[in-house]
């Protein structure tokens, strides 16, 4: 009864004065009048995340791709519209890729571009990077494109595509596709296909590809090198 | 889609990760026959250049300057695209080819740059998101501004109106007629006698007989009943009246003053129904308290009441917030001092309702002080109440000072507008300045430029002379002009020849004249011909150039003729009969310098000087089908 009742009452006049204490220290730090602030927050506020990259001389590029001076004017223009800084980082790299492919999830896909791109593992791509990595694909030798694919499968760069690898890669693709297909998307149908994959180019069996059985089992096949030849016209 | 445009043959290339896992064969490419290199354009927008890349513009082809729209504005000679559009706001719709945003510049008028957008084809929805609110707002206040326009015009008396009409708009604007303004007043009195009455029924007025007090209501109640009855009686025949006149009387008995009118009176005619029945009495008490309502009335009356009642409505959303929130910390606060007194002897807090009464006075930074904190976690709580109350209160205020501002503001400007000086000069101005072009057709036409006499009669020199002060746009307007006269068989004559033969028309309406006309003037502002036609009540203008169309009266009195109402002078004006008009055109000078040739005949037509009026006599076969066309005798 009393007891209880004292209890509470004391107990709230400490709430009271505890509260009134905090709020004036709050208050005095708002003010400025003392500094609560731990020693090892620093206020940054704008971090300097504007690295500006400037590529190599148009005649340097000139040289090491085989691009004219035209079409690198053009691939310039185009990549300084989207990135003025002069480099993509991944998430840019991602939103532009993304505006091609409306209906599906492209985001894995130009993850594994961006890390074939991204030759020198900075973790973004310059215009140099860019424009070697187009340089291979639209006027390179059929060998030096597929080159560039077997790059583009094997993830972790140690030669040879596993099937854990080869199924990011297809999940990534049928991604792209998107819910809305026909007909109707599987959960199988990228296993599948890796399956199908291995038979064709695995030809010791021993569960990975390696570059050679890669280029080796693509130059049999008709509809490979048919497709390779669509780049000799994109730019 | 069309900022990255440029990295498609990027995206193209990164097709090559399928290509070796793909089963099927690929489609062919496209072919790229036609591929040009990409070239620079350059667009004129009034003389200042603007240059870009072919592809730029491609990128929305739904577009003018995307689509072959803009060939229409190719200059051959120059090899550039030539647009006569402002410069200033071309630059926001390139920005928008290269970036793939529309912004909106804040310096520019809000309906040029809508028009501007209109013209290149752009919607105006893709504004980005930075500039699209300002779009919005400044959207808003022009279109608030133009309703506000189209309302003061339309207090013009449009002619027709029945009986009910005209008591509708009476009642809605009271400026608008002498009735309407004292109906308005008698309310307004009325409104006010009764609410005085409500007020004054109360105040005790002296010892009765029965030594106490006693209200003046009960002391003068035949007194206060007459009062309350013709107060009354005049607000039922307005309410019916309103309820008569109003175009829709559904919608009319649901607005909101209909409401107010039905319940300022209800309670009278409900008393009057059950002053016998004791039990009711109580709740016929209660009933008299909505007499109160009457003084809303008075927002008909005053626009200040009306904005104040508007404001609130449109901050509903900020008063609930308010109110909310301050629900809110009346609870919080309440449990709080209830459990912090409770330990406290003789405690004014016995329950959590009660301590409401206490948290809303603090908040409000009442202080009655009837309940007081007495332990000290009350009293701590208790100021941390009172300083959290004036900051609750005071944050919503500002937004509902600020709309009723911009309300009030508005409606200022609104009545600034319909201030009738103001509006009347203005219009005069516009008026002067849009006959401005009328005028010069007149003026040209009394130097008589399309007369083919003139060619025929006059000199060389003189037509030469003539032809090269007006330029060919006016040429070519005024022989538009011309040929409607021609086709529609009357004239045209500027304002104040109308004015004045409209005033003759009035005059000479009883004379029953077979016709007459009155003389040109003496002077060079000689109007135009002068036969009476059919008189029509005004035709509507529709010649662009707004010249008014008016049945030809000749007006220039000129001091001879009115006197002769016996003689009448006819010129008829005849659209194909070029013998006549040379006629026409002999006597033309000679009028002006004799100043009002009369003659005996009743009707007499121009002859010329040889022959006399025989040969005028002669020619009436041919000329009354004319007058007949042209000349209704007597009917003014």
């Amino acid at each position: 009864g009393g007891a209880l009742e004292t209890w509470e009452v004391e107990g709230l006049q400490t709430v009271g004065i505890l509260l009134v204490v905090c709020s004036s220290l709050k208050l005095m730090h708002f003010l400025g009048l003392i500094d609560l602030s731990s020693p090892d927050s620093i206020e940054d506020d704008f971090e300097l995340s504007t690295v500006c990259h400037r590529p190599e001389s148009m005649d340097k590029l000139q040289e090491q791709t085989k691009f004219t001076k035209k079409e690198l004017q053009v691939l310039y223009r185009g990549f300084k519209n989207e990135c003025p800084s002069g480099v993509v980082n991944e998430e840019n790299f991602k939103t532009i890729y993304s505006q091609f492919f409306p209906q599906g999830d492209s985001s894995m896909y130009a993850h594994f571009l961006f890390e074939a791109f991204d030759t020198d593992k900075n973790g973004s791509v310059s215009f140099e990077d860019f424009v070697f990595g187009l340089s291979i694909i639209l006027r390179g030798t059929i060998n030096d494109r597929l080159n560039w694919a077997f790059n583009l499968y094997d993830l972790n760069k140690d030669g040879c595509i596993t099937k854990e690898e080869m199924l990011d890669i297809m999940k990534s693709i049928y991604d792209m596709m998107g819910k809305c297909t026909y007909p109707n998307m599987q959960d199988e149908a990228p296993r599948e296909h890796v399956e199908n994959f291995f038979q064709k180019m695995d030809r010791n069996k021993d569960g990975v590809v390696t570059i050679e059985e890669f280029i080796e089992s693509c130059q049999k096949d008709e509809n490979i090198m048919q497709s390779m030849q669509l780049f000799d016209n994109v730019i | 889609m069309a900022g990255v445009a440029a990295w498609l043959p990027f995206a193209r290339a990164a097709a090559i990760g399928w290509m070796p896992v793909a089963n099927l064969p690929m489609p062919v490419a496209p072919n790229q026959k036609n591929k040009r290199q990409d070239e620079l354009i350059i667009l004129n927008v009034s003389g200042r250049r603007f240059q870009t890349w072919r592809n730029t513009l491609d990128r929305y082809p739904d577009t003018l300057l995307g689509s072959s729209e803009k060939e229409f504005f190719y200059n051959e000679e120059t090899h550039e695209y030539f647009f006569d559009r402002d410069s200033e706001m071309f630059r926001s719709v390139l920005n928008f080819y290269r970036t793939g945003k529309l912004h909106y510049p804040r310096s520019e008028c809000i309906s040029a740059y809508d028009e501007e957008l209109a013209f290149f084809g752009i919607i105006p929805e893709i504004i980005g998101d930075c500039c699209y609110e300002e779009y919005k707002d400044r959207k808003r206040e022009n279109a608030e501004r133009l309703q506000d326009d189209l309302e003061d015009n339309k207090d013009k008396k449009p002619p027709n109106m029945t009986c009910r009409e005209t008591m509708w708009r009476a009642f809605e604007n009271p400026h608008t007629s002498t009735m309407a303004l004292v109906f308005y007043y008698v309310t307004g009195f009325f409104i006010a006698i009764s609410v005085i009455t409500n007020v004054v029924e109360t105040v005790p007025c002296g010892t009765s007989t029965h030594q106490k007090e006693v209200p003046c209501g009960e002391r003068y109640t035949v007194a206060f009943f007459c009062m309350d009855t013709a107060c009354v009686m005049i607000f039922t025949v307005e309410y019916l009246m309103r309820l008569f006149a109003a175009p829709s009387r559904y919608r009319f008995m649901r607005s909101v003053m209909s409401i107010i009118d039905v319940v300022a009176i209800l309670p009278y005619y409900i008393g009057l129904v059950m002053t016998d029945n004791e039990d009711v009495s109580g709740a016929f008490v209660t009933l008299r308290v909505f007499r109160v309502f009457r003084i809303f009335k008075f927002s008909r009356h005053s626009q200040g009441l009306r904005i104040l009642g508007y404001t609130l409505k449109s901050c509903a959303s900020e008063l609930g917030f308010l109110l909310f929130s301050l629900t809110m910390a009346i609870i919080i606060f309440a449990t709080v001092m209830f459990y912090a007194e409770k330990g406290s002897s003789s405690s004014k807090f016995t329950s959590i309702p009660a301590s409401f009464w206490y948290t809303i006075v603090t908040m409000t930074t009442l202080g009655y002080g009837d309940m007081v904190p007495k332990t000290i976690a009350g009293k701590i709580f208790g100021s941390i109440c009172s300083l959290s109350g004036v900051l609750v209160i005071a944050l919503p205020v500002p937004v509902i000072v600020s709309n009723f501002s911009r309300i009030y503001h508005q409606n200022q400007r609104a009545d600034k507008r319909r201030a009738q000086k103001m509006q009347k000069a203005r219009l005069a101005r516009i008026r002067i300045s849009k006959t401005g072009s009328s005028s010069g057709f007149l003026h040209s036409k009394r130097n008589g430029l399309f007369n083919d006499p003139l060619e025929l009669t006059g000199s060389i020199e003189d037509e030469q002379q003539l032809s090269k002060s007006t330029s060919l746009l006016e040429s070519q307007h005024h022989h538009l002009l011309h040929c409607l006269e021609k086709t529609t068989n009357h004239e045209f004559v500027n304002e104040q020849c109308y004015q004045q033969s409209y005033l003759e028309a009035g005059q000479n309406y009883q004379s029953q004249s077979p016709s007459l006309s009155s003389q040109e003037g003496m002077t060079g502002t000689c109007c135009t011909r002068r036969s009476k036609k059919r008189h029509s009540p005004l035709p509507n203008s529709s010649v662009p150039s707004g010249a008014l169309m008016h049945p030809l009266v000749h007006p220039h009195t000129h001091q001879h003729a009115l006197q002769e109402l016996s003689t009448i002078h006819i010129q008829p004006h005849t659209t194909s009969r070029s013998s006549l008009n040379m006629r026409l055109e002999e006597q033309h000078p000679l009028n002006c310098q004799s100043g009002g040739k009369v003659t005996t005949a009743i009707i007499s037509i121009p002859t010329p000087p040889a022959a006399n009026s025989p040969e005028g006599d002669a020619q009436p076969p041919a000329v009354p089908a004319h007058h007949q066309n042209i000349v209704k005798v007597s009917a003014l």
